[in-house]
């Protein structure tokens, strides 16, 4: 088992700790798996890509992802065929969008007939409700379990807790079961 | 059911990334001081040890200071005393110390060093290569390259105990990719503190800074003395590549991990190898076994400790193949080879009279993106070299 994970978003949104979260969660579930962000220069609002890869083989490539299992963008305006390029035949594209998966995949012009999955959320919103901020990573978090099983959605609102304490980390948790509920999956057969 | 003897609790790993992993091996070590100065990719590395020494987890004194000279002139002066002593720097942290790295070897200062290796300015750049590294390499401090998280927590362990054994006594790096690992989370099983202290127990040395019994240190010595003093530091360093390796195997028999002074990967029945380290080493890894199904049989020869280098192991397995790739991720401009490590395997070569073809290749300066199939490519070039001998240093990836 390999699964890789792309994740698109802009500097501030939390890209990074999103993919960090889960490679933690699937370390914590037995699997190997590890979390590297491509870095550019830090500042907010730049295009950020960070990477997780989930494997059950010791050791893990440390190189780029270029042909992602899972494409994760948590940004609208990157909602462009660029950022879903490499991604695998059955493979998973997650998005804040308030759009339906249908209207999404042309957007993203992916083909049916692939297998591909593709899930929204209009993650923007549920951050703001539950943080009043526009930090959608934990949002999108309950979308990617949603879509994909790929950890437990326990394992991660406890690892949300544990990275933010108190009262954020509580509200983040609730952001990633809103998510989770409120996410609209779509096969494109 | 176990009935007699002690069962082992499987210990569950913790998601840390490299400078994580390093932060709680020096927790574990129980320093005694830390003196460091913030530069991007290490940053993380203190501020994790000052969270250990706020929370209270960590007993130690962290010395502020304003410049890479000074955090490790603060470090020479901890460790003289006999403190357990650590620093952790990167780039142009490290060429700021350089004058002191020669002041901490000869004066025979313990001090471990983390490195998150990072490419060295000008131009600007963050990100990760050899460059600071190499450049320190005739600073006679012991250099490990390690490749995970994991490898970095145990090496800071090993390096302590090398470090402080009263006949080595040299400085230890524990150097890393910046970013590619310093940032990246992966599984790391931590020890318990009194199982490392056991292991790694605090030996203040003899000669040491002390008011009831005071000494000079770091004195000029004229010209009937200074050879001999240093010529000492090449005896102990020879004798640290005897002492790193069984401080290896004892580790391994403690803790149930060791990784050799180097290691060879699918090297049985390779014809030719790739010499590489840190990140690049566990890539290729990954892509070895594919290869030789297409029939590349090309081996992996990691290097782990650099200084001092394993020149009777190398030569044994350089004499199997026909032929080594060596990438280096930094550039000796203006050399016969411009690849260091390149020429030093060269070097080898020649004096041990082998008979193979050496090719040097540069890759991954100031971190430019290398993709699986980059590797895949390498891996051909070094198949490729068995008949084809290559003169020059390619240098990979570049537009020229």
């Amino acid at each position: 088992m390999r699964i890789e994970i792309r994740w698109h978003g802009r500097g501030g949104q939390g890209a990074v700790t999103a993919s960090e979260i889960v490679a933690a969660a699937a370390i914590l579930e037995g699997k190997n798996a590890l979390a590297f962000p491509e870095f550019g220069a830090e500042r907010r609002g730049a295009p950020v890509r960070a990477y997780t890869r989930i494997t059950d083989e010791s050791e893990m490539a440390r190189t780029p992802i270029v042909s992602p299992n899972i494409v994760v963008i948590l940004d609208p305006s990157l909602i462009t065929p660029s950022y879903v390029e490499g991604l695998k035949e059955n493979g998973c594209v997650v998005a804040n969008a308030p759009e339906d998966p249908k209207d999404l995949a042309e957007k993203l012009k992916l083909k049916e007939g692939l297998g591909l999955r593709v899930a929204t959320v209009d993650a923007t919103s549920i951050a703001l409700k539950w943080l009043r901020v526009p930090i959608v990573n934990t949002a999108i978090l309950g979308s990617l379990i949603k879509a994909t099983g790929i950890v437990k959605l326990d394992t991660v609102t406890n690892l949300v807790k544990e990275r933010f304490p108190g009262r954020i980390g509580e509200a983040n948790a609730s952001a990633v079961k809103d998510a989770y509920e409120s996410t609209k999956v779509e096969d494109l057969e | 059911m176990a009935s007699l003897g002690i069962v082992k609790e499987v210990k569950r790993p913790k998601p840390l990334s490299t400078n994580s992993a390093i932060a709680y091996a020096t927790k574990d070590l129980d320093v005694d001081v830390v003196s460091a100065y913030p530069i991007t990719p290490q940053t993380t590395v203190v501020e994790k040890i000052a969270d250990f020494i706020a929370n209270g987890e960590l007993d130690a004194e962290m010395i502020h200071v304003e410049s890479e000279h000074s955090a490790l002139s603060a470090a020479i002066g901890a460790a003289a005393t006999g403190a357990r002593t650590f620093t952790a720097t990167a780039s142009q942290g490290l060429a700021l110390m350089h004058e002191i790295l020669h002041i901490a070897s000869g004066m025979r200062t313990p001090i471990v060093m983390s490195v998150a290796m990072r490419a060295l300015s000008a131009p600007i750049s963050i990100w990760n290569d050899h460059s600071d590294v190499m450049n320190a390499r005739d600073s006679s401090w012991i250099i490990y390259f390690v490749s995970s998280a994991q490898e970095a927590y145990d090496t800071i362990i090993q390096a302590f105990k090398l470090a402080e054994d009263s006949e080595i006594l040299l400085p230890v790096m524990v150097s890393y990719d910046g970013y590619v690992m310093s940032h990246t989370i992966e599984p790391v099983i931590t020890e318990e503190r009194d199982d490392v202290l056991k292991f790694a127990p605090k030996r203040p040395f003899s000669y040491r800074l002390d008011p009831d019994k005071p000494v000079t240190m770091g004195p000029i010595a004229d010209p009937n003395w200074f050879y001999e003093i240093k010529y000492q530091q090449v005896i102990a360093m020879e004798k640290a590549l005897v002492k790193a390796r069984e401080i290896d195997e004892e580790f391994k028999k403690t803790f149930g991990r060791g990784y050799g002074i180097y290691e060879c990967f699918m090297c049985d029945d390779a014809e030719a190898l790739i010499v590489a380290k840190t990140s690049y080493a566990t890539t290729l890894k990954t892509i070895l076994p594919r290869m030789w199904e297409k029939g590349y049989k090309v081996g992996l020869l990691r290097l782990r400790l650099y200084r001092p280098f394993p020149v009777e192991d190398f030569k044994n397995i350089l004499d199997k193949v026909n032929a080594i790739l060596v990438i280096d991720r930094a550039i000796s401009y203006g050399a016969p080879l411009q690849g260091p490590l390149a020429m030093e395997f060269s070097s080898l070569i020649s004096r041990e009279d082998l008979n193979l073809n050496l090719t040097s290749v540069v890759a991954g300066i100031g971190q430019r993106r290398m993709i699986d199939s980059d590797f895949e490519n390498l891996v051909k070039l070094a198949w490729e070299s068995r008949t084809k001998k290559f003169d020059k240093t390619i240098f990979y990836g570049v537009r020229t």
